[in-house]
């Protein structure tokens, strides 16, 4: 016995040089994890938030009860939106380093979060994203062209220049805008919830944080007043391992796991194999049906893993073992739903080759257009009367002066 | 028409909006059921049922954070924050997210909140029951704010408040609720019954956000001020012999710089009070914004009268408070200047 208390510092288990280590992740078999039914009492499927809900087998078969069954050309979308979503962020990713944006941050290995949870949802759901759930706005319709768009701060830019890269929005397809600050959006997401219990639409809101958001005070306030009110609402926490160079023990994941928080409100909670597509459209769609019938909130934990670096600015090799991803027990979910359908006869490596051309061309095409909207460097620029526009709803007299003012300094007419 | 007090106008204000507008919501600890620590949603529960007026968690973040939720899906949500001085946790989401929403979406998304809060000292209420924390809010681009002096404008302001599509923080200086303090400690308290802003329409009307009031008229000085001080700055140039104006600034940001130019351009004497303490105060703004405005007709420095820069104290309150004995030597000393 130790006389005095220790402070405990969390330490992963695996740093740069040494071998990845993926020992603390509790794994329960393919088809293990019961599937209770969409109203069943919280207080009984406790069991769901320390478990973990897979599908796919090791040899890519679906199996158990969360299986959900999806046709073949469902599937095949979704492998699609997974690649696309790839395949926009290795481009894009690219153009950061070329200078041509100025930061970027890829969702590399955790494509099905976005997909499979995405095609889970009705279009008259709101989203409220994080800052790597781009796959969510490629999914509802968000034009590549308008993204990258975004990204160069062009002429066409959504937000008109008012966001760094990869702060999307997509209003017209139930997209929230997507803010810097960490699980802000997880309040507001519960809120929008009430608005529509208020008003008695059937709509329900879901919204995202990583693991190391989950420290945030606004997660836990969301987790409140969703109980409280028991608001129509998914709440997602994508625990892909890392919190820029913080592993997610830092974030308190040591003991209990991320969807755990819940249970002491009474919010079921479902730890589910984020890299399993299948898996990850059966339990959200189980968590939607839930919120929508007025069963209240389910807070979904998606065991992932952070395959790139956190963004453009950071370089994990200082921090975590390089080939950390190679033995993460997951894997990688666009290679296992390529392999589910190859498996199936459903699709074949030529068919797969020949999707990634396609798309590679298709986001190839969409950049040379975005370019002609104007780049950071290239005209046509953002006007920069924009910049005192939309402040409120009407411009107050001060902002008029100092656009005034401003145009005077640069020598344009106001 | 009718006597009110401010809580009696607040009140009001939220009842004919609530019955006007099925998107406007109440939400707030204890606000519900109970109708609120200082009353001001009393028995507005019963009358428009558990999904109108809300009963919310101790969590301002939470508060103000699922509010922004509410706005963003149509509805018009009406906060209360039971004092000014528990804001802060909930001060994230107005920098962050609330002041800033309809600007990062370039116009798609906005959330009309309106965060209403008691605010100020003079009730015995120690360092955390007595802030005044509006030169905070004032500084964010996005928010309007706004604090007012008397039930008229309470009512008026706070229908205009719930009516903007931008979000607006409503301070109430708790002091005057049920009457105005003329800045004199030791005399007993006053109610409004005797004030002509206690006279209030029972109907919907409004007070235009963005500007101020000439509450008195004058030309020897001009005294600018808002909340519980442009009571005490009446009772103080009475005192004091002087023909003052006496500005009611009502709403901080944006600021009615007219009304203060045209003034002080007549008066050439200025002097900015306000409760909240002085270093990078919301005085600060309003001497800069004088002495840009007026530089030529001042005919003397601009004086500021404030809190001093300590918390708030408990047993030094009257020490501490702008007083109506530490306006008159400010307008003394102003009126000596040759």
């Amino acid at each position: 016995m130790t006389k005095n208390p220790k402070l405990h510092i969390p330490q992963p288990t695996a740093r740069p040089g040494e071998a990845p280590d993926f020992s603390y992740l509790e794994l329960s078999e393919a088809g293990a994890v019961d599937r209770p039914a969409v109203d069943a009492p919280a207080a009984g499927i406790e069991h769901l938030a320390t478990e973990l809900v897979r599908v796919l087998d090791e040899d890519y078969e679906a199996c158990g009860p969360w299986d959900p069954e999806l046709d073949e050309e469902t599937l095949i979308e979704a492998l699609r939106l997974m690649v696309l979503t790839r395949v926009y962020d290795e481009r894009m990713y690219r153009m950061q380093r070329q200078g041509k944006i100025s930061f970027y941050m890829q969702a590399l290995g955790e494509e099905a979060v976005s997909i499979g949870q995405g095609l889970a949802f009705e279009a008259g759901d709101m989203m409220f994203p994080a800052y790597r759930n781009q796959g969510l706005y490629i999914l509802r319709n968000t034009s590549l062209v308008d993204m990258m768009s975004h990204c160069l701060s062009n002429s066409r830019d959504m937000c008109k220049g008012r966001q760094m890269p990869v702060f999307y929005q997509n209003k017209e397809n139930n997209m929230f805008t997507i803010s810097g600050n960490l699980a802000t959006q997880y309040p507001q997401a519960v809120g929008w919830a009430m608005g529509s219990a208020i008003k008695g639409e059937d709509h329900i809101a879901a919204s995202w944080v990583g693991d190391g958001s989950t420290a945030e005070a606004d997660f836990h306030y969301a987790l409140t007043f969703a109980a409280v009110y028991q608001a129509p609402v998914v709440l997602n926490v994508t625990n892909n391992q890392w919190a820029i160079s913080t592993f997610q023990g830092i974030a308190g994941g040591e003991r209990r796991p991320f969807a755990a928080r819940g249970l002491g409100l009474g919010i079921p909670g479902i730890r589910v194999d984020g890299n399993d597509l299948l898996a990850v459209y059966s339990v959200t769609r189980w968590a939607a049906e839930r919120a929508r019938s007025g069963g209240g909130p389910t807070l979904i934990e998606l065991v992932t893993y952070r395959g790139g670096a956190h963004s453009t600015s950071d370089d994990p090799s200082r921090y975590r073992p390089k080939d950390e991803w190679d033995s993460f027990p997951l894997g990688d979910p666009v290679d296992r739903l390529k392999q589910h359908l190859v498996k199936a006869g459903h699709w074949s490596e030529t068919q797969h080759t020949a999707l990634e051309k396609e798309l590679k061309q298709t986001v190839d095409a969409a950049w040379k257009e975005a370019e002609t909207y104007g780049t950071m460097t290239e005209p046509p620029f953002l006007d920069v009367k924009l910049m005192f526009e939309d402040v409120f709803a009407e411009m107050p007299e001060h902002l008029r002066r100092q656009r005034d003012k401003l145009l005077e300094i640069r020598g344009e007419p106001s | 028409m009718s006597q009110m007090n401010m809580i009696q106008a607040i009140r009001s204000a939220h009842d004919v909006m609530l019955d006007k507008d099925p998107s406007v919501v109440a939400f707030g600890q204890d606000i519900g059921y109970f109708g609120g620590v200082f009353r001001c949603t009393d028995g507005l529960q019963k009358k428009y049922g558990e999904h109108r007026v809300i009963d919310a968690p101790i969590a301002e973040g939470g508060i103000i954070g699922t509010a922004i939720g509410l706005g963003i899906n149509g509805l018009r949500p009406v906060v209360e924050i039971q004092f000014a001085d528990y804001i802060y946790p909930g001060f994230d989401q107005v920098v962050s997210e609330l002041s800033r929403l309809r600007y990062r979406s370039a116009g798609e998304f906005y959330s009309p909140v309106t965060i209403r809060t008691p605010c100020g000292g003079g009730i015995r209420g120690g360092q955390t029951h007595s802030q005044s924390p509006e030169g905070i809010f004032t500084h964010l681009s996005g928010v309007k704010t706004v604090m007012v002096s008397n039930p008229y404008d309470a009512k008026g302001l706070l229908i205009a408040a719930i009516e903007s599509d931008d979000p607006v923080v409503f301070f109430e200086p708790k002091r005057i609720y049920n009457g105005p303090f003329d800045g004199d400690p030791d005399k007993p308290s006053v109610s409004w019954s005797s004030h002509p802003k206690g006279e209030v329409p029972d109907g919907y009307y409004t007070v235009p956000l963005g500007k101020a009031e000439i509450v008195e008229e004058g030309d020897d000085l001009t005294i600018i001020t808002y909340g519980t001080i442009v009571h005490v700055a009446q009772a103080a140039a009475k005192a004091a012999g002087v023909n003052a104006e006496i500005i009611d600034v009502r709403s901080l940001m944006p600021l009615d710089v007219d009304t203060l130019r045209d003034s002080v351009n007549k008066t050439g004497r200025a002097m900015v009070a306000h409760e909240a303490t002085r270093f990078c105060g919301y005085g600060a703004e309003l001497v800069a914004t004088i002495q840009k405005e007026c530089f030529w007709a001042l005919e003397a420095p601009i004086s500021r009268v404030t809190g001093w820069d300590t918390p708030y104290p408990h047993a030094f309150e009257w020490q501490y408070f702008p007083i109506q004995k530490r306006l008159v030597d400010g307008i003394r000393k102003l009126m000596e200047v040759e």
